[in-house]
């Protein structure tokens, strides 16, 4: 590991307790982040990239196990650590950020209390000392008259001007990392851009790393240093984000490019799709999960899984996949 | 929100004139009237004396004129005699409401204190030893009734340990400890019956909340779990235990109705109790209306705590 590295995920293994046993919803995923590096983790509903940014905090909920595997950040193994101890990590060296800003938000806490929270909890501060760095926050991520807006509750508040919020209480703490769980998914196309730019411009302005889960392939180009494309619980391909929109090696990423509208082009052609479902998790093909969906898959395809190994002797960009004929 | 209160207090009116419609009628349905009691107890048999009797309390006119005679009264806040006592029942109903309030305040303190800590370490600790065991007793306290319970009371400590409760009543301003020496058992008894249905909502909510987003925001931000409870699960939670309290309030003035005859507790259930044995119908009739004015203001406060519990009410 070396001394600019974050995060160091290594061999993470996750399942679910469900009615239908056991089902691994990550498997032996290997990733590792720089220090104020943003790395975007992209795929399909399933492919286990929030069960990934969830477990990093080890907030997968009651029936959620890791099974094995390390998450190493800042030189500590978050997963052996003490509940106490990773409860002093949590919104104050990383942060996350969810999904729904709707049902995100305490309903019955002020904007106010909710962003000085963190403060109160890891740094020496009282709710008023707390409540001025809230206000200092709130303006931050643009919410006019901030001071004023303390005392409303999160029903007041539009979905963008929440998600705004969220931004505020991951921020208020300066953590070294920021998780954001498909940040922009519920909320208006006009909106996702401005959040997605605060977003962006904030961690760049603080140097705080970022993992975005996301399953918009756009966003990542604009975002992203890195890509790491998810599928049935594994990476299927990681690389620099130019690099892998100039040179896609999994089929799957190929794919995905392909299925992004494009503005030039005939507005009448039909959308280009990836044939097929996404695996079932719980009774995934006993060798490559995108054989069944590929149209290059062979014999060995459907036989063993393939390893996420270099491309092109370039150790940067990597693809899990056998190899077909281009 | 005066206004509301304003509507809420209005809306009382046709409630209450049916509610009383209903209770004079059902009165007068019961066999054996008030004239027979009391020509049985005084010996007096002949048709002469039953019909100056009757001319005497009003009982002669046909019912409905009884009816709007009485609710023509009720309205001047005069709520007639007691036909046995010949004391304004008024007077018995401000004797006895304050006893009954007292009943059923400090049962309402011990449903509480009891049901929500239980019903959050329910939830908390789901499906362990002591979750069952919470459960397994709300299910018990569901079953036995309470005055089956307030029997045991009575009979099995004065066997085993020699000591019975108190049975004598001191008004609390008197002598307040010897008031809740006496009072406390009931209250017990009451509260714990109306802690059941408390502690499993209680306890329902509690999962449900917990497994909300805004949990797992918290969660992220390092919230300890007493601290997720206390700020950030307990009230979302509470919201519908409250509507439930106030489903119960008619509840509990049944169950002080059977308590307070076993515990001589000298309040409205005893006054009612001994009014429907005695077919004194102007006592009823007051006992009820007070009831029902209670149930309802009860009803109207559960609403007016959804202000407090929920900022969404707040401004509608």
């Amino acid at each position: 590991m070396s001394s600019d590295t974050l995060l160091d995920i290594e061999h993470l293994s996750v399942s679910f307790r469900t009615d239908r046993g056991k089902v691994r919803a990550v498997s032996d995923l290997s990733l590792s982040l720089k220090r104020g590096e943003t790395l975007a983790i992209v795929g399909e509903s399933g492919s286990g990239k929030s069960v990934t940014a969830l477990s990093i905090l080890r907030l997968l909920g009651d029936n959620g196990v890791i099974d094995h595997g390390r998450v190493v950040f800042e030189g500590r193994n978050l997963l052996s650590l003490s509940t106490d101890e990773i409860r002093r990590i949590r919104g104050d060296r990383i942060a996350m950020i969810f999904q729904e800003p709707m049902s995100s938000l305490n309903p019955v806490l002020t904007i106010g209390k909710q962003v000085a929270e963190p403060i109160c909890l890891h740094r020496d501060k009282n709710w008023d000392e707390a409540f001025e760095i809230a206000v200092e926050l709130l303006t931050k991520v643009a919410i006019p008259d901030a001071k004023e807006r303390l005392d409303d509750y999160p029903h007041h508040f539009s979905g963008g001007m929440r998600q705004r919020v969220m931004i505020a209480m991951a921020l208020a703490c300066e953590p070294r990392l920021i998780i954001a769980d498909e940040p922009t998914t519920a909320l208006d196309v006009t909106v996702q851009a401005q959040i997605l730019a605060l977003l962006n411009e904030l961690t760049e302005q603080s140097q705080t790393a970022l993992i975005l889960i996301t399953h918009d392939l756009g966003v990542v180009a604009r975002y992203a240093d890195r890509v790491a494309v998810m599928y049935g619980g594994r990476i299927v391909e990681t690389a620099d984000a130019k690099e892998l929109y100039a040179n896609p090696q999994h089929p799957y990423t190929v794919g995905l490019m392909a299925s992004i509208p494009g503005i030039e082009g005939d507005a009448g052609a039909r959308l280009i799709t990836i044939d097929g479902q996404p695996p079932d998790l719980a009774d995934l093909p006993s060798g490559c999960a995108f054989a069944t969906r590929c149209q290059h898959a062979h014999d060995a395809c459907r036989t063993s899984i393939p390893a996420l190994d270099p491309v092109e002797q370039n150790p940067s960009h990597r693809s899990a996949c056998f190899g077909y004929p281009l | 929100m005066r206004a509301y209160i304003g509507r809420r207090l209005l809306a009382l009116i046709p409630t209450l004139f049916f509610a009383s419609l209903i209770v004079f009628i059902s009165m007068r349905l019961i066999p054996g009237d008030v004239i027979d009691l009391m020509l049985a107890q005084n010996d007096i048999v002949t048709g002469q004396d039953r019909a100056k009797i009757e001319a005497a309390l009003g009982l002669d006119q046909p019912v409905y004129i009884q009816y709007f005679r009485w609710i023509g009264d009720a309205v001047t806040g005069d709520l007639g005699d007691s036909l046995w006592q010949n004391v304004p029942v008024t007077d018995q109903l401000m004797a006895s409401l304050p006893i009954t309030f007292e009943l059923g305040l400090l049962a309402l303190i011990v449903a509480l204190s009891v049901a929500v800590p239980i019903g959050v370490y329910s939830a908390m600790r789901q499906d362990t030893a002591g979750d069952y065991v919470a459960r397994s007793f709300s299910l018990i306290m569901l079953a036995i009734p309470s005055f089956w319970l307030g029997t045991l009371v009575m009979v099995f400590p004065s066997v085993w340990w020699r000591w019975a409760p108190e049975l004598e009543y001191t008004p609390f301003f008197e002598d307040p400890i010897t008031n809740l020496k006496h009072m406390i058992v009931p209250a017990i008894l009451l509260g714990l019956s109306m802690s059941a249905v408390t502690m499993r909502m209680t306890r329902t909510m509690m999962l449900e909340v917990m497994r909300q987003d805004y949990i797992r925001t918290a969660r992220a931000k390092g919230v300890g779990e007493k601290l997720l409870v206390v700020r950030h699960a307990l009230r979302n939670g509470l919201i519908p235990v409250v509507t439930l309290i106030g489903l119960q309030a008619p509840l509990l003035i049944g169950g002080a109705v059977i308590l307070e005859q076993i515990f001589v507790v000298p309040g409205m259930g005893l006054l009612l109790l001994e009014a429907v044995f005695q077919r004194d119908y102007p006592v009823i009739s007051g006992v009820f209306l007070v009831v029902g004015v209670g149930v309802l203001v009860i009803n109207l406060l559960v609403d007016l705590s959804y202000g407090w519990l929920d900022p969404k009410v707040r401004h509608e």
